[in-house]
């Protein structure tokens, strides 16, 4: 900041109140808790995943411990953790890669700033920033070389200035402004993209703005005749419920990224949450969008549940990746919190006869509000974060036989700890219906040999999700770099496509260098009529390697390549960005290239969205 | 070109120092791919019927013919049963018990490279693998399976012709020992070929064993490597297009034999006398050929071929994502040229590792020597030690063109070609210091009945075709410096483009008779003129090509190699454009094109004995049909042949430019 001797822009202290939108403010949705403040860095890492005071971290004993107080794991120390680390990756806690601890504002390149622009902008008392930390903050999404990068205090092209509208109309006034002047707006919500939708492209030669939503995170009404909420696009998923609970709703989306992710950055990427089975998807959540785009603002006139209209063009805007303008409010189905929440897990012999039961499930349509299934080493993995000590396998299995009546202890003979793999269930409503749900799906399961392993088990797999990407960080810390990615996948096609791919990781890091075994691992985590999707997680220890981010870019690109010959998709509910543009028109077709194409050219002809995303 | 290559261990050599029995009943612990148990021959059967593709096709049959399903299960079912394998171990080991008695007998030492076997080792425990074996015995698979026995391997399953099952107690024995049969012919049988392909995909795909069929899909009766069959390989290659497994591996493996059992049996066959119908007396029969001596054989497993990676950037696996993977459907042009393709590649790969004894070299110059003074009147073969000379000359040679020659290094020239004519005595005659072919006796044992000029001269062809399958053991490491060579010999200038225009020609013509890669001819161009250069017998600048002083002799012997072709290829023509009446047809060629050469022969018209096998014919013909030459009609009769005489006219003209009666005149006067 000092360097950049722009104080004369320092405009972010100031905070201008949108009137107009807060009048409608209904009496049940006070907007004053602010899980989000436009400082990010206050609470949140620069640098990594999440909040600040949480991290994993290896004491002085050697033990695995997770700091802070947020979740169900702060302040547990984990024993096990270590040794899966040091045996699953052959890394070791002398080995070091620390990252850059602090953000140095001079390695960050100065504003290209729009004078014009920003003088506007002053006159409109919309708050915004240049300095440095915030424009770094907005410059990335969760990609591993993106966060790689960062920990090694390297940054590329990074937003010129950030800028917080508080309301619809401020949008509009931006992006009147940034038509005006020509200049790239590239909205940005929870920050959690994992496809380099964030990602500042580097030949974008204008200014660019980061367009931050993250204080239009109002409910502005609750309809409780048609059981729908009217929100502002910056919300955050957990604002969001913790907010519709207090009226004693819910929405039921539940992306893995709730805590940060925003009902904007949704909309933009057709997310999926973890309860769709219940609630449905975003596509199947949203009633009425509203969007600021260069030609003008684009909504529906009505709010009609369903309408035979030519295309739905929320299919235009549900996707579109910040390329066709900035989602304000929306209008999204809302639900009575359910009365009752159950958890469970069933324990498999083999991955195949785990799939084998979710597609019987999916077929009998009484999948649970979640149901996924892991592979033997998550399955592992899951053993390992136990609070129990020293318990692996073995004395799981002694666990269950005891709580089993003793016809069942015959049937763990088929059982091997290197084959059994384990799918965690979620179930919700009312709680009789819910006990006649649980009884069916764990006969269903017995009929594909699996049996119910506790609702601890299945709990503390849905607890893991929140945590596993502060995980990666750890691994970070001590040469280890990974991943996740995801795709949709016909049900015939699952188990050829976990084999393949997986293998596929294996043997890319065998070849490009890898001097130790990678951890190659799926799940399938949701499951629908005609197919389910799946995810794909994978790591490896990098010491002795040059260019470790190059390789696993490599290693990503062939995993993907993999998949879409396996009869994947591009992708479930990630988004393209650029991470996955490439291979856009392979997907889509050249007539479908086209039609989106022309789309973006009616709708933003200067590129005022100019992030670069899907096409 | 020197290619390294892995030593080789006599396999026998153990065998005749410990018992066969307690061999034949040790502890057999094959590894398997990824763990797998092999599962019972019933298990099998049932996951084959009730296979989605299986069940779909026998719904759709039923639909087009109105019988009910259960009708055309049944019909399937009884396929499976007849076409099924039922490997047992116990007949495993009586095999091993016996054939270790039979081989001891009849070869000096079975050498296989055990580099070679660790590789198969360790591709077997990683994804499924396909055995592709030359052909060239009956031998073949029982030899296979011993070594994989003999070795501690899993056992293959085996594609066999259904004339094995005519003999009714072997064909036991062989399915027993893993054979599974198939029917020569089964075009349009949709059920035929679901049943089969779907029986083979579930053994692989499940990794249950490692298949073995013969990319040749029959025994080459000339030593020529055959044409590739596709079929198969088709369906090996199959659950990796269609993502049902990670990788396939392929794994071409080389037989040969210093004397081939079928040696006799096979020339009498191409001359037209019928073979014997396998039949379990006729093989008792064959004890005869248990008294002889059939020298060592030489079995080198090459390098497993990953599917997978021949098929990066070639194969667009997504083709097959919007149709379900069970509906049977007919491979893409992509896929089949890929097949195809890999299918020529692989039979390379059996040729380049495929051993070679001196007698082939020797078998090469006798032949030559053979025609030389045929036409010179002269029949007293060739100086002893002028043939050592030369064997030496054109072992140098071969080894330069990558030849996997098995030259015993412990001898003196003159030791080994001594050795080698004593174990082929039965096709030469030494006299007075002088070797030539025995061609003046009737074969070996047979009473003197032929009278007839025609028996004769059959006689005389069974020595030399006898003699010319081993010559052909080496053609592969020739062709394509041969094919060049007789190009510079046609072309009217020492243009490169005209000669490659020729060479380019002869390649054409000759890619049924060859193994040439379809698509390939810049690259053989470019590799003959190589090893030309490389061995000092050409000079190759950007426009010319020019025959050294020290080529002549090179140039000389390659064309003499190819002038039989060429001029089988020729009077097949003449015969086509002369004799073709309209009533020709494909069944009736062989004893037309016979006739006709045999009253050529006899006529002193023509050089070589050789151009009587039909399987230099039914090339020909192959090639004049594939370059329109011929066209088959539909006539009176199937098949009916319909020449195009001008065209096959200017074939036989530019044929007759490539002939080598010049170079031949020149190693006579050296």
């Amino acid at each position: 900041m000092e360097v950049l001797k722009l104080k004369d822009y320092k405009w972010n202290a100031v905070t201008a109140e949108c009137k107009a939108q807060e009048s409608q403010k209904t009496a049940g949705c006070s907007g004053e808790a602010k899980t989000v403040p436009r400082k990010r860095h206050e609470i949140m890492k620069w640098n990594g995943w999440g909040y600040s005071d949480s991290r994993f971290l290896f004491n002085k004993k050697g033990q695995a411990e997770f700091t802070g107080k947020r979740y169900r794991l702060s302040g547990m120390i984990m024993p096990g953790l270590k040794d899966w680390f040091e045996v699953t990756f052959g890394a070791s806690l002398q080995h070091k890669t620390p990252a850059t601890p602090v953000l140095t504002s001079s390695s960050v390149p100065p504003p290209t700033l729009n004078e014009a622009f920003v003088e506007e902008l002053k006159s409109t008392s919309i708050p915004f920033s240049l300095d440095a930390e915030d424009r770094v903050f907005r410059a990335h999404g969760h990609c591993l070389h993106e966060i790689f990068a960062l920990r090694e205090g390297k940054f590329g092209r990074v937003p010129d200035m950030v800028v917080w509208p508080n309301c619809h109309n401020d949008v509009v006034n931006i992006v009147e402004l940034a038509c005006k002047h020509n200049v790239c707006l590239m909205p940005y919500g929870g920050g959690t993209s994992v496809s380099s939708a964030l990602e500042c492209p580097p030949e974008e030669t204008r200014c660019i703005v980061s367009l931050d939503t993250s204080q239009m995170n109002r409910i502005l009404w609750i309809d409780e005749k048609n059981l729908t909420a009217h929100v502002e696009s910056g919300i955050v998923g957990q604002d969001l419920e913790r907010l519709l609970n207090e009226s004693g709703y819910c929405t039921g989306h539940e992306p893995d990224s709730m805590e940060f992710s925003s009902l904007g950055g949704w909309v933009a990427t057709r997310a999926s949450g973890m309860k769709k089975n219940i609630y449905g998807n975003i596509e199947d959540l949203v009633v009425h969008i509203k969007m600021v785009t260069p030609q003008g603002v684009i909504e529906k006139s009505c709010q009609g549940p369903r309408m035979s209209t030519g295309p739905d063009i929320h299919h235009f805007i549900m996707g579109s990746e910040g390329t066709l303008g900035v989602v304000t409010e929306v209008t999204m189905k809302i639900r009575p919190m359910p009365e009752y929440q159950k958890y469970g897990s069933v324990v498999f012999p083999n991955f195949e006869q785990g799939v084998a039961c979710l597609r019987e499930v999916a077929k009998q349509r009484c999948a649970p509000a979640s149901i996924r299934l892991m592979d033997n080493e998550q399955f592992k993995f899951g053993l390992m974060y136990s609070q129990m000590k020293n318990e692996n396998v073995a004395s799981l299995l002694s666990f269950l036989m005891k709580n089993k009546c003793t016809s069942l202890i015959t049937s763990f003979k088929g059982f091997d700890p290197n084959n059994l793999c384990v799918a965690t269930l979620l179930f919700e409503g009312d709680r009789e219906k819910v006990l006649q749900h649980e009884k069916q799906v764990y006969d269903i399961a017995a009929k594909f040999g699996g049996l119910a392993a506790g609702e601890d088990n299945g709990q503390r797999g849905y607890m893991l999700t929140f945590v596993i990407a502060y995980l990666r960080d750890l691994g970070m810390d001590y040469y280890v770099i990974g991943e996740s990615f995801e795709t949709s996948v016909p049900w015939d096609r699952v188990l050829d496509i976990c084999r393949n791919v997986k293998a596929r990781i294996v043997a890319e890091c065998k070849d490009k260098g890898v001097q130790f075994s990678p951890f190659s691992t799926c799940r399938v985590t949701q499951t629908y009529d005609a197919g389910a999707c799946v995810y794909f997680y994978f790591a490896f220890n990098y010491r002795g390697l040059s260019d470790p981010v190059n390789v696993y870019e490599q290693v990503e690109h062939a995993a993907r390549d993999e998949i879409l010959a396996n009869g994947g998709s591009l992708s479930h509910h990630h988004g393209v960005g650029k991470l996955r543009k490439e291979w856009m028109r392979d997907t889509v077709s050249n007539v479908g290239m086209g039609m989106l194409k022309s789309v973006k050219d009616y709708v933003d002809p200067k590129n005022i969205f100019g992030n670069g995303n899907l096409l | 070109m020197l290619k390294k290559r892995d030593d080789f261990e006599d396999i026998l050599e153990e065998r005749r120092n410990s018992s066969d029995l307690r061999y034949a009943l040790r502890c057999y612990t094959p590894v398997l791919y990824k763990g797998m148990t092999p599962c019972k021959a019933d298990t099998l059967k049932s996951m084959v019927l009730q296979s989605n593709q299986l069940r779909y096709v026998i719904s759709q049959v039923s639909k087009e013919t109105g019988r009910a399903t259960d009708d055309v299960r049944e019909d399937a079912s009884a396929i499976l049963e007849e076409m099924a394998h039922s490997l047992q171990l116990s007949t495993v080991r009586f095999f091993a018990f016996t054939l270790s008695k039979v081989f001891k007998t009849l070869f000096r030492s079975i050498c296989v490279n055990e580099e070679g076997i660790q590789r198969l080792q360790q591709a077997i425990q990683e994804h499924p693998v396909v055995l592709l074996p030359s052909h060239r015995s009956y031998m073949d698979f029982l030899l296979m399976s011993y070594i994989l026995y003999t070795y501690d391997l899993a056992l293959p399953v085996i594609a066999a012709g259904m004339d094995f099952m005519g003999m009714k107690f072997v064909g036991e024995m062989l399915r027993m020992s893993g054979a599974f049969f198939i029917r020569r012919s089964f075009g349009g049988d949709k059920l035929y070929w679901s049943v089969f392909s779907e029986y083979v995909k579930t053994m692989l795909k499940n990794g249950l064993a490692p298949v073995e069929f013969f990319l040749e899909g029959t025994r080459s009766r000339t030593a020529k490597s055959l044409t590739p069959k596709l079929g198969l390989l088709n369906i090996v290659m199959d659950p990796f297009f269609k993502g049902e497994v990670y990788d396939v591996s392929v794994v071409p493996v080389s037989i040969s034999y210093e004397r081939i059992l079928e040696e006799a049996l096979y020339a009498r066959e191409m001359l037209g006398v019928p073979k014997p119908k396998e039949s379990t007396s006729g093989l008792f029969k064959a004890r005869k050929v248990l008294s002889e001596d059939y020298g060592s054989i030489h079995v080198y497993f090459g390098q497993p071929v990953s599917v997978r990676s021949l098929a990066q950037g070639r194969v667009n696996r997504c083709k097959f994502n919007l149709v379900p993977r069970h509906i049977p459907g007919k491979p893409s042009e992509e896929i089949q040229n890929f097949v195809n393709d890999t299918a020529y590649r692989l039979v390379r790969a059996q040729e380049e590792n495929m051993v070679l004894k001196p007698w082939v070299l020797l078998a090469s110059l006798l032949l030559q020597h053979h025609h030389q003074n045929q036409t010179a009147g002269q029949e007293r073969g060739i100086a002893l030690d002028e043939l050592t000379a030369q064997a030496v000359w054109l072992r140098d040679v071969s080894r330069e063109y990558g030849a996997f020659l098995n030259w015993p290094g412990v001898m003196t020239p003159s030791e080994v070609v001594s050795s080698s004519l004593s174990l082929h005595r039965g096709l030469v005659r030494i006299c007075e210091g002088r070797v030539q072919l025995a061609v003046e006796q009737t074969a070996t044992g047979e009473p003197h009945s032929a009278v007839t000029p025609e028996e004769e001269l059959l006689s005389r062809a069974v020595v030399v075709l006898s003699c010319a399958s081993y010559r052909n053991q080496a053609l592969h490491v020739f062709i394509r410096p041969a094919l060049l060579a007789s190009a510079i010999h046609a072309a009217s200038s020492n243009q490169k483009q005209e000669v490659f225009n020729s060479f380019s020609f002869l390649r054409n013509m000759f890619s049924n008779e060859f193994i040439l890669c379809p698509g390939a001819t810049v690259q053989d161009f470019e590799e003959a003129c190589y090893l030309l250069v490389k061995t000092r017998a050409l000079q190759v600048t950007q426009q010319e090509v020019l025959v050294t002083e020290r080529g002549q002799r090179t140039l000389a012997f390659l064309t003499s190699m190819l002038d039989p072709f060429l001029q089988g290829y020729q009077v097949i023509c003449r015969f086509l454009c002369e004799e073709a009446a309209d009533t020709l047809t494909e069944k009736r060629f062989i004893p037309a094109v016979r006739k006709f050469i045999v009253k050529h022969l006899l006529a002193g018209r023509l050089r070589y004995t050789e151009v009587l096998s039909s399987d230099l014919q039914k090339n020909a013909l192959a090639a004049l049909l594939r370059l329109g030459a011929v066209r088959k009609i539909k006539g009176a009769e199937p098949g009916t042949l319909k020449v195009n005489a001008v065209m096959v006219n200017s074939l036989e003209d530019t044929l007759g430019k490539n002939r080598a009666v010049s170079w031949t005149r020149n190693t006579q006067q050296e």
